[in-house]
Parts: structure tokens; C-alpha cells; sequence
């Protein structure tokens, strides 16, 4: 590791130590490493926006002499009309627009790919011959019986009861196993941070010795 | 007026984007691709507005010298170097890997923003001490499902192999037909709330007048 | 109070205190931990391994810092790969603190294995809106991307001039830590059946495998741990190497192993001391 690169690696490293000090107790280092992250994240963001947003799809075009595009700039300034109480609805056109284009284009597609696809995926060969026919019918009736869990306009009593009460099994595992790993996703987050202040301060102590 | 012609745009775009979806005609292709490249222009200024309102309140604060204003004055400065050294020296050539707006990036706010999510790992632990109880059967299922996915990380010698089968057995029959009766609840609702919001029932998004 | 009682009113600091140590004594003194690789992992590595030279595998990387511990060791090994075996690399983010990622990863690859960019990779930049981005590139890259990330527009770079969208390209890997896992299932596999794998972190991934099980996605790397799997499986093809200290997903398996550990038995002394602290009423 160059000079430079251990400088900076150590203000991150002091950062990263900052940060974890809340774990005692609230306090103006943490305080000021949280507001230094929003301050520099909302600056990073206005350049990426900039240059990979505005400039090539608005600025650059109309400069290119494609001047149309002055339409949708003028539709998205005024977006802007939203902080002003009495110019607020100026804001509402062009928000209609992306909320129903939005609104259009979902319900074709979350039809097709989150419930007849996955409909057509559960309508599996069954049988009692072989694991994964086996698995099969166990699929088919979790799915079933899950799906029943969530019908709330009939009392779930007698058979439907049966089938509600596995269902509401079926997804405490799928809950649990969700769970088992959210645990590893944590971690890992934690993990990294330590084997960098690991591998830093064994790079200072030999940089120093 | 105020309140028509948006519910109108979001009617008429709206159902353009859903019969677009069914018709391959070349005509409907190109309003098609001109509705997606405005939406985009559009979503820049959206953008925009978030970035606006963060540095408006953090400004308004420093104003009036509120409680914990020298934080925010902290945020700004991180704010406005971001945008110095992201036009100054490079232009556009500031978003190459090595210069001064990439190492703030690489060095300030990837650690700090690293390190505040890794902070869940430990709250992630005390919950689990304080208050994951198997006060019922739901409970003591999702705990044995959770604790047979956490082991999958732990070396069990002999026994590792019957974890591992019985990992690949919860996540790819209960926990995938849990899961997928969710996907259909998040279809079905998706589409029928855009439904709604097509058809002017949901009109949360105008604000109030 | 009986100690029971004092056991379940312990501040939770001293939790932190246990964990704390447990994290740093096991990074000082590590040790290597068996590696299980999962179908679902195998079938992306085996997919990019299948690919020849010159084919173009796009990724989109829609990921922030905080949750690069378990991405980013995938953006790197995948990438790695791809360079190794002279596949072209289509690459975009969707996220919006997520672009410097992505030049991180591409900058430094491109560097080791002399990848030009234009002509061996092009990194398209970022837009807002992920699902109309999606929709946009799946009809044509250059309606959203008229330039790529640096500013040069797109039909100036050699490797673009015969790729209009998805159609030609062989895949897309997806390797996100939100919401943009759903948009390229539904945009850009359910609209325009682009190919797609996806690599999600450790809280999506039970989320993902009813797409893997109705074949909408044809492989799943979850969390850390399939990073891991995905860089054991980097290594043994001569991808990535140990010793230039190139897998960062492994490096942190073994303080997965022991902090597991350690928190099945906080669940397990904090039942024993509810139960019992209910025996004693």
C-alpha cells in the first residue's frame, strides 16, 4: 500500500470506528460521520445525476438541435410546482404521466410473470414413485394451502381450517428460513468491515515497523 | 380542471401502455419508445426534487441555528466539496476511478455507509437473545427452520451433509411455495391497484388542493 | 431478582460486547471453512464458463455501499471471469449511489487483464426509474443510453455497433440489493425473455426461488455465501487467485461460522431463561 493510499484508507478506517462507537452510546463522532455520509452522498448523487441523467438526455439532444425534448423538460420542471401551495397542481399532469404509464405497463406483466407464470410453474406432474414427484405434490399442496391462509372472508373452520392452519405452517418456514438468512446477510455486512480494519491496521503496523 | 386532467392523462397513457403491450404494430412501437424516453427526461427533475429538499432542510436548519446545526453544516460541507471536486478539476472525467471525487467515494462513503449497516449484525444478535421466544407451535417452527438454515455455515462434520440436504430441501419446496403465494398476492395486488389508480379510484398521488 | 430474570434484563451491550469479541478474535485467528456449493450458484458459473470469446454477457449491477460485503465479491469474481475468457461485458447500475461501484469493479479488472473499454467492455451509466430503464434498453440500449458512463455516445464504441438490446446479448446476470431484481424479472425476462440469473444478498434470496423453480431465472448466488461459492468455483477454474488476496467473500466465512454459532446459542440461553424465569412465577 502507497502513502497515499494508507492516509486514506486510515480516515476510513477512523470512519468505520466512528460509526461503530454508537454501539456504547450516542455521541458527536458518530453524529458527525452520519451527517458527513448524507452530506456526501447527496453530492455524489447531484453529479451522477448530471452528468449521467440531464446532460445526455436532455441538455446534450437539445444542443444537438433535437429540440423536442424541450417538451418533456418543461413536464418535468414542472414537477417542481409541488413546493409551492398555491402552483401545486401544475404538478399533477406530469405526474399523471409517469404514474400511468407506470400503472399500464405493470398490469400486463405483473399478471404474466407473478401469477400466471408461477401458476403455470405449480401445475407439476405428480406422483408417489420418485423424490421429486413426491416433492411435487408436496409443493402443489403447501401452495394451496398457503393461499387458502390468506382468504379471510370465509372462517377458517373444518376443512378449510386444515388447510389454512398448514398453510400458516408452510410460511413459518418459509419465514424461518428467511430469517436463517437475513442472520448471514447481517454478519456479512459486519464481517467485511472487520477484515478491513483487520487488513489495515496489519498493513499500518508494518508500514510503521 | 385541476384535478381532471391529470386523472384524464393518467387514464389515457395509462391504457396506451397496456393495449401497446398486445399490439406489434410499428406505429404503437414508436409511442411507445417516445412515452418511455419523456418518462425518463421527466424522472431527472423528479430526482432532482429529493436532492432540493434534503439541501433546503439542512440550509434551513443552519439558518436558524436549530439544535444540532453544526451537524448539518457538516453535511453541507460534504455536500458542496462533492460538487466542487466533481466539476472543477476533471468534468466529467471526475466519475474515472482515481480521481478526487472517487477516492471521497471510495474512502469516505462506501466505509461509513458500510459500516452504519454492518451496525445490524449486532442489533440483529440482541433481538435474538431478547426476543426470539417459541412461545407457540408457529413460533417453534420458525425457529427449527432457522436454525437448520443458520447451521449450514457451521462445519457439523457427518452431519453436515444431512444439513445441507435438509437446507436444500426447506428452500426449495416450503419455503418456495411460501414464498410463491406471496408473489401471487404481490401480482394480483399490484395489478389491481393499478387498476384503481388507471380508472381515477386512487388519486392519493394529486395531493390535497 | 433472580438470576434468571437478571439474565433476561441484560443490557444489551454486553451482547454487542460478545459479539464484538467473537468477530475480532476469529479475524485474527481465521481458519478455512468447508464449502457446500449450491446448485442454483453452479449453474451461473457454468453458464459464464459455456461462453466463448467474444460473446457479450450483460451485467447489471444494482447495488450501494452497505450492501457490498456480499455483492461486490461477485461483481469482482464474475467480472474476473469474464475478462479471463475474453467475454465482452455490457454493464449498467440502477441504483442510484451504485454507479462508483460498478467503475470500481471495472476500472480495477479492466487494468489486470488490459480490457479496453469501447471495445472489450461498456459500462453504460446509470438512469432513474429502473423499470423504464429496463423497458427502454429491452427496445433499444440507446434510448436510455444515448451516451455510456464517461460521455461518449454509444454508437461511437466499436462493441456496440451491432447490439441493439437484450437480443444481443447471451445473458444478463442481475446482482442487486433491492427492488431492481423484480424490474429485470418483469421487464426484462417477462417482456423480452432475456436469459437472466440474479445475485441477491442474504435477506432476498429465500425471497427468489419460486423464478429459479418456474425457470424465469436460471441461476440464484444468495448472499455471502454463494459469493463464496461462486469464488471457490473462480478458483478452481484459475480465475481469481488466494493469494493475491482476491477472495474477499471467503476471507469473511469464518466469522460467519463462529458468529452463528455464538448467536443460535443466544437464542437458545434466552428461551432457557424465559422458560425458566416463567417456571419460577
Amino acid at each position: 500500500m502507497g502513502t497515499a493510499e494508507l492516509i486514506w484508507n486510515g480516515v476510513a478506517a477512523l470512519l468505520v470506528l466512528c460509526i461503530y462507537s454508537f454501539l456504547y452510546k450516542d455521541n458527536p463522532f458518530y453524529k458527525f460521520a452520519e451527517h458527513l455520509v448524507v452530506g456526501v452522498s447527496a453530492g455524489y448523487f447531484a453529479m451522477i445525476l448530471f452528468y449521467n441523467a440531464f446532460l445526455p438526455k436532455l441538455i446534450n439532444p437539445l444542443r444537438a438541435g433535437q429540440y423536442w425534448y424541450i417538451i418533456p423538460g418543461i413536464l418535468g420542471l414542472l414537477m417542481w410546482a409541488r413546493f409551492s401551495r398555491k402552483w401545486q397542481w401544475l404538478s399533477r399532469p406530469t405526474l399523471g404521466f409517469v404514474i400511468g404509464s407506470g400503472a399500464g405497463l405493470a398490469i400486463p406483466l405483473y399478471l404474466q410473470n407473478y401469477v400466471i407464470r408461477q401458476l403455470h410453474a405449480t401445475m407439476l406432474p405428480v406422483g408417489f414413485t420418485s423424490w421429486p414427484l413426491i416433492t411435487n405434490v408436496m409443493i402443489i399442496i403447501m401452495v394451496f394451502c398457503a393461499l387458502t391462509y390468506f382468504y379471510f372472508s370465509k372462517q377458517h373452520k373444518g376443512a378449510f381450517g386444515v388447510a389454512a392452519t398448514f398453510g400458516i405452517w408452510t410460511l413459518m418456514v418459509g419465514f424461518g428460513a428467511g430469517f436463517g438468512m437475513t442472520v448471514m446477510g447481517r454478519v456479512a455486512l459486519l464481517a467485511e468491515r472487520v477484515v478491513f480494519l483487520r487488513d489495515y491496521f496489519a498493513e499500518l503496523w508494518g508500514a510503521l515497523f | 380542471m385541476r384535478r381532471t386532467l391529470p386523472i384524464a392523462v393518467v387514464a389515457g397513457v395509462g391504457f396506451f401502455m397496456l393495449i401497446q403491450y398486445f399490439i406489434p404494430r410499428e406505429e404503437f412501437e414508436t409511442l411507445y419508445e417516445w412515452a418511455l424516453d419523456w418518462t425518463m427526461v421527466i424522472g431527472c427533475f423528479a430526482m432532482a426534487l429529493g436532492l432540493y429538499s434534503l439541501t433546503n432542510m439542512m440550509v434551513t436548519k443552519v439558518r436558524r441555528k436549530a439544535e444540532g446545526w453544526g451537524y448539518s453544516l457538516v453535511a453541507l460541507v460534504g455536500l458542496f466539496v462533492m460538487v466542487f471536486v466533481g466539476i472543477v478539476p476533471h468534468y466529467q472525467d471526475s466519475l474515472k476511478y482515481g480521481t478526487l471525487f472517487m477516492d471521497i467515494f471510495e474512502y469516505i462513503y462506501i466505509p461509513i455507509q458500510a459500516a452504519m449497516f454492518s451496525l445490524l449484525a449486532f442489533y440483529i444478535a440482541s433481538a435474538a437473545y431478547r426476543a426470539f421466544r417459541v412461545r407457540t407451535v408457529l413460533a417453534t417452527i420458525l425457529l427449527v427452520s432457522a436454525i437448520i438454515i443458520m447451521l449450514r455455515l457451521i462445519p457439523l462434520g457427518p452431519l453436515s451433509a444431512v444439513n445441507q440436504w435438509l437446507v436444500n430441501f426447506i428452500l426449495t419446496v416450503p419455503n418456495m411455495a411460501a414464498k410463491r403465494a406471496f408473489w401471487l398476492g404481490v401480482g394480483l395486488g399490484a395489478t389491481a391497484t393499478a387498476l384503481k389508480i388507471m380508472l381515477g379510484i386512487e388519486r392519493g398521488y394529486m395531493g390535497r388542493d | 431478582m433472580t438470576f434468571y430474570e437478571r439474565m433476561m434484563n441484560l443490557d444489551r451491550r454486553w451482547v454487542y460486547l460478545v459479539i464484538g469479541v467473537v468477530v475480532v478474535v476469529t479475524a485474527i485467528w481465521s481458519f478455512a471453512v468447508p464449502l457446500y456449493v449450491t446448485p442454483e450458484a453452479r449453474s451461473v458459473y457454468d453458464f459464464v464458463e459455456s461462453l466463448v470469446p467474444g460473446e457479450v454477457l450483460m451485467i447489471g449491477v444494482d447495488y450501494a455501499p452497505e450492501v457490498m460485503a456480499e455483492l461486490h465479491p461477485m461483481s469482482y469474481a464474475i467480472t474476473r471471469q469474464c475478462f479471463a475468457k475474453d467475454v465482452k461485458l455490457l454493464l449498467c447500475c440502477l441504483h442510484q449511489n451504485g454507479p462508483g461501484m460498478v467503475e470500481q469493479v471495472v476500472a480495477q479488472v479492466a487494468e489486470e487483464y488490459d480490457k479496453v473499454n469501447g471495445i472489450d467492455y461498456v459500462y453504460l451509466g446509470y438512469k432513474p426509474y429502473p423499470s423504464i430503464t429496463i423497458l427502454a434498453m429491452g427496445q433499444n440500449f440507446r434510448i436510455p443510453f444515448p451516451e455510456d458512463y464517461y460521455g461518449t455516445p454509444l454508437d461511437s464504441l466499436p462493441m456496440m455497433r451491432n447490439m441493439t438490446n437484450f437480443d444481443n446479448v447471451k445473458a444478463i446476470i442481475n446482482i442487486s440489493g433491492g427492488s431492481g431484481t423484480e424490474y429485470w424479472i418483469n421487464y426484462a425476462n417477462g417482456r423480452y425473455n432475456a436469459k437472466l440469473a440474479i445475485g441477491v444478498t442474504g435477506v432476498m434470496t429465500a425471497d427468489y426461488y419460486p423464478f429459479l423453480q418456474s425457470g424465469q431465472i436460471f441461476g440464484l448466488i444468495g448472499g455471502m455465501k454463494g459469493a463464496a461459492e461462486y469464488e471457490y468455483l473462480a478458483e478452481r477454474g484459475g480465475y481469481i487467485s488466494r493469494e493475491k488476496g482476491q477472495l474477499w467473500a471467503s476471507k469473511s466465512m469464518p466469522i460467519q461460522t463462529t458468529t452463528h454459532i455464538v448467536i443460535i446459542l443466544f437464542i437458545v440461553i434466552g428461551n432457557v431463561g424465559y422458560f425458566m424465569s416463567k417456571r419460577k412465577k
